[in-house]
């Protein structure tokens, strides 16, 4: 048994120690909002954020995230408020297919934290998640405007 | 929202609303029910198309699949439009194949392919709406006992114009379900448009933001177990032996089987301890003479076809032959474009339980009646016992209008009876079973006369068909048409854009043994590399300038002319450009739709490109939603400019190498250049703009690469002459 705190719940998982968080956050705990795209970091559709900083769950082992505060796309709004990040990405309609943009959602907040008005080249070095659909430019001006709304 | 999905249907459909947020569909047959078709909550549809609720909710039944390309948002537009309703209560369901097949197709075809969601079925979808709305305007004209043509509907409300009275839909709906549908429904002129034309957001966006939006690989249904699968990979080839002793004290594992001919699925209780234990079981392949192929082998292949005697004609005019004849200047030159993978983001998957009686499937598809159909096949039972769940695709690009997944899902949950199974590949499973952007080369071959004048031209494209693969019945004796995509004499499809007197465009088919598919913007995407690039040579050749030569070709054309202008005038093409910046430009027409592309350049540090801008011009005849229109555009240039930069697939003993994302590189945001969109619908006809743009992307920056180094590019991708994005 392995004690997991993921969006301010304590969960007793039942999973061998060497699982990727991934597949312990789908399968085990049933929050699919975290996706499966590549299993190796490249991607970037599994972002989550442990202990605030954006992390690539396919490769961070079980074993590797006891204790630690995990945070999931479905914990990134606060009181039933959408999170600065996730309204800009509303007002913008950024998806397409939709399928990596938690991800993204995910990178981006752990960025903004980090920092809060980040130039195109910040956003260059740091946003690396893959999106298929090309939905980039709409990313880019929503990652702006959210610096622009807190 | 629930999106722990039930295996019960009515639990099911809840779930699965969640799409839209709103009503499910009840499913009644026609003869086990009341004349009225109701939804699942028992409101009473209008018809097909449209739920209406006591509240005025609206719900509308789209049957095209939604791959991010928005067609789920603008064919409820149109709906909408004709039906007057308040745009701001509307929701949208996915009505299943199985309901579809039910009701005799009453929802018309499913297949989400060739840019067709909106252009193929605007017109009956329309009707529907239009139809809707005449009854709603009926049934309320009934109760105040006045002609209906006294009476009027905008946003949901419904006013007998002479008496001031008011009524809403919600009021009506139920009486307006048990009315005859008119015989006849007129359409509005597009002119007068009021939600249909305007930039509405996304129906789907809200729980794209949140976690919420089910894809097909997030269904969990009691009892569900994971499978994992591995296929030869050498495709054709198939499973000689496995040893399953070898992994079955590994934890989690419940069932080794065999799927079909082909291939091997570890089942287990988790997905991750299932495809582990895979990893680790033993299988030996019978991969027969196709693993002697090479990358190498089939390049010699395809040359070879270049100056065969025998190809099928796609295109011809004149006397090419004597025009090359005599020739003042001849040019020639062969391109080449290699195998792609579609890589959508979520892999392939399906989910299917299976019983003597009965066998559903979850899974995203583009086409669901296909697969239901494979279904049907693989599980032995007729479509009537047989159904198909639909959810959000994590991306299609053509990939998911296969049915292979839904059919290896079922195959193992066969042999599995009563257990509901989820088959995921893996990254690599996905990457390596594609079906590839096929491979081909063309030689061109072009006749200028003493003025400079092209007098002849001939093409001829030597290598793979699609449909001689994966739908050999659509051959037209032998010859694939959609290989001249974009070259076809006329057509409202995909016309050639020039006037050139003698003109011959030709296929030697060579098929390898590596499956191809349908990649988003098919073969559009190498035909305008080929065409528009050769048309830069040959503007070089006559010393022209390249958007003045093409002009002159193109007089005929008004409609490809238009687009090639307007990117050519906001590029600012003929003025002075800023230092270091050179500029190329391309034009098309695909899926009915004129397109064309413009670039910005310059390269830095000898082989690294910088994009500054896109300019990319759509004519669709209609413009149902500008705003999505703009966004497909601008996805479509990363699509066309990934596969130009990085994308290639290469075949080593029979298979293919690139596994992942490592190997097979996606354009990030730091590569994304600025995508300007020119928008001019000129009405009169109903084009796609989900894969136009994609092909003119790619010969707009090779045409700027030239003009920048005199450096001519002829073989895709660019990484393969170690050209990358600055």
């Amino acid at each position: 048994m392995a004690e997991l705190t993921v969006n301010g719940r304590t969960h007793q998982v039942d999973v061998d120690p060497e699982t990727p968080l991934l597949w312990v956050l789908r399968d085990t705990l049933g929050l699919t909002g975290t996706k499966y795209g590549c299993g190796i970091a490249q991607c970037g559709a599994c972002s989550v954020h442990v202990d605030g900083i954006a992390m690539r769950s396919c490769s961070v082992p079980l074993s590797a995230v006891e204790g630690r505060q995990i945070t999931t796309i479905e914990g990134l709004a606060q009181n039933g408020v959408l999170h600065k990040v996730q309204q800009a990405w509303l007002d913008h309609d950024v998806p397409q297919c939709g399928y990596c943009q938690c991800g993204m959602i995910m990178a981006v907040a752990a960025l903004l934290k980090d920092k809060p008005k980040p130039t195109d080249a910040d956003i260059d070095s740091n946003i690396t998640n893959i999106c298929r659909c090309g939905t980039y430019q709409q990313v880019r001006a929503a990652i702006h405007a959210a610096a622009a709304s807190a | 929202m629930n999106h722990v999905a039930n295996i019960d249907r009515r639990s099911f459909v809840v779930s699965a609303a969640a799409l839209g947020g709103g009503l499910t569909l009840g499913f009644e047959l026609p003869f086990a029910g009341p004349p009225v078709a109701r939804a699942q909550d028992a409101t009473p549809e209008i018809n097909a198309w449209v739920v209406i609720r006591p509240d005025d909710t609206v719900a509308i039944r789209i049957a095209r699949a939604e791959m991010g390309q928005g067609t789920l948002t603008g064919l409820a537009q149109l709906v909408a439009e004709e039906l007057e309703c308040d745009w701001s209560k509307v929701t949208a369901d996915q009505p299943t194949p199985g309901q579809n097949v039910a009701r005799k197709r009453v929802w018309g075809d499913f297949s989400t392919t060739g840019s067709r969601g909106i252009r193929e079925s605007n017109e009956y979808v329309r009707k529907g709406g239009a139809a809707a709305r005449m009854m709603l305007i009926q049934a309320a004209a009934n109760t105040w006992n006045v002609p209906t043509a006294e009476c009027t509907a905008e946003n949901s409300v419904i006013t007998h114009k002479p008496s001031g009275r008011t009524t809403t839909y919600g009021k009506v709906a139920e009486a307006a379900a048990k009315l005859e549908p008119p015989a006849e429904v007129k359409l509005k002129d597009p002119k007068d448009w009021k939600i249909a034309g305007k930039p509405a957001k996304r129906l789907d966006t809200p729980d794209k933001l949140t976690g919420k939006a089910p894809y097909a690989i997030d269904v969990r249904l009691p009892g569900m177990l994971y499978a994992a699968v591995k296929a030869c990979p050498v495709h054709g080839g198939k499973v000689k032996s496995f040893d399953a002793a070898k992994i079955a004290g590994n934890k989690g594992v419940k069932h080794v089987v065999q799927v079909g001919q082909t291939a091997v699925a570890v089942v287990g209780d988790s997905w991750w301890r299932a495809k582990t234990a895979l990893e680790a079981l033993p299988i030996v392949w019978d991969e027969g003479e196709n693993a002697k192929v090479s990358s190498a082998s089939i390049g010699e292949l395809l040359k070879a076809g270049l100056d065969a005697q025998e190809a099928f004609v796609g295109n011809q005019k004149g006397d090419v032959k004597a025009a090359i004849a005599g020739a003042a200047k001849k040019v020639e030159a062969v391109y080449g474009y290699p195998y792609q993978a579609h890589a959508c983001m979520e892999p392939m998957n399906a989910t299917a339980v299976y019983t003597p009686d009965k066998c559903e499937v979850w899974t995203s598809s583009q086409n669901a009646e296909a697969a239901l159909a494979a279904t049907s096949e693989a599980s032995g039972l007729p479509i009537a016992k047989c159904d198909v769940h639909k959810f959000l695709l994590g991306g299609g690009f053509g990939r998911r209008g296969r049915t292979d997944y839904v059919t290896q899902a079922v195959l193992i949950a066969k042999q599995v009876p009563g257990t509901p199974i989820k088959l995921l590949w893996s990254r690599e499973e996905d990457m390596t079973q594609d079906t590839y952007h096929p491979i081909t080369q063309c030689k061109l071959t072009g006749a200028l006369d003493a003025n400079g004048n092209l007098t002849g031209l001939h093409m001829r494209i030597s290598g793979q068909s699609i449909l001689a693969t994966l739908a050999p019945a659509r051959l037209q004796n032998g010859r694939d048409p959609a290989t001249f995509q974009g070259l076809n004499p006329g057509g409202s499809e995909g016309a050639f854009g020039y006037d050139v007197p003698n003109l011959l465009i030709d296929h030697a088919m060579r098929n390898p043994h590596v499956t191809p598919g349908f990649w988003r913007g098919v073969n559009n995407n190498q035909n305008a590399i080929y065409l528009e690039c050769f048309m830069d040579e040959l503007a070089h050749a006559a010393g022209e300038d390249p958007l003045e030569f093409r002009r002159k070709l193109m007089a005929k054309y008004p409609k490809h002319l238009a687009v090639l202008n307007a990117v050519a005038e906001k590029i600012g093409w003929g003025q002075p450009a800023p230092q270091g910046v050179y500029r190329g430009l391309a034009q098309q027409m695909a899926y009915g739709s004129y397109v064309a592309g413009a670039a910005e350049i310059s390269v830095v540090s000898g082989s690294k490109i910088k994009i500054h801008r896109i300019v990319a011009a759509t004519d669709p005849g209609y413009a149902v939603n500008p705003a999505q229109i703009e966004r497909q555009v601008a996805g479509s240039a990363a699509y066309g400019l990934t596969a130009l930069f990085n994308g290639v697939c290469t075949v080593k003993d029979g298979r293919i190498e690139q596994q992942n994302f490592d190997s097979y590189d996606i354009m990030r945001i730091a590569e994304m250049p600025k995508v300007e969109t020119v928008l001019i619908p000129s009405g009169g006809f109903w084009g796609g703009v989900g894969e136009p743009t994609i092909c003119v992307a790619a010969p707009a920056v090779l045409n700027a690469y030239f003009a920048a180094t005199g450096q001519r590019i002829r073989s895709m991708p660019l990484k393969s002459h170690n050209i990358s994005f600055a």
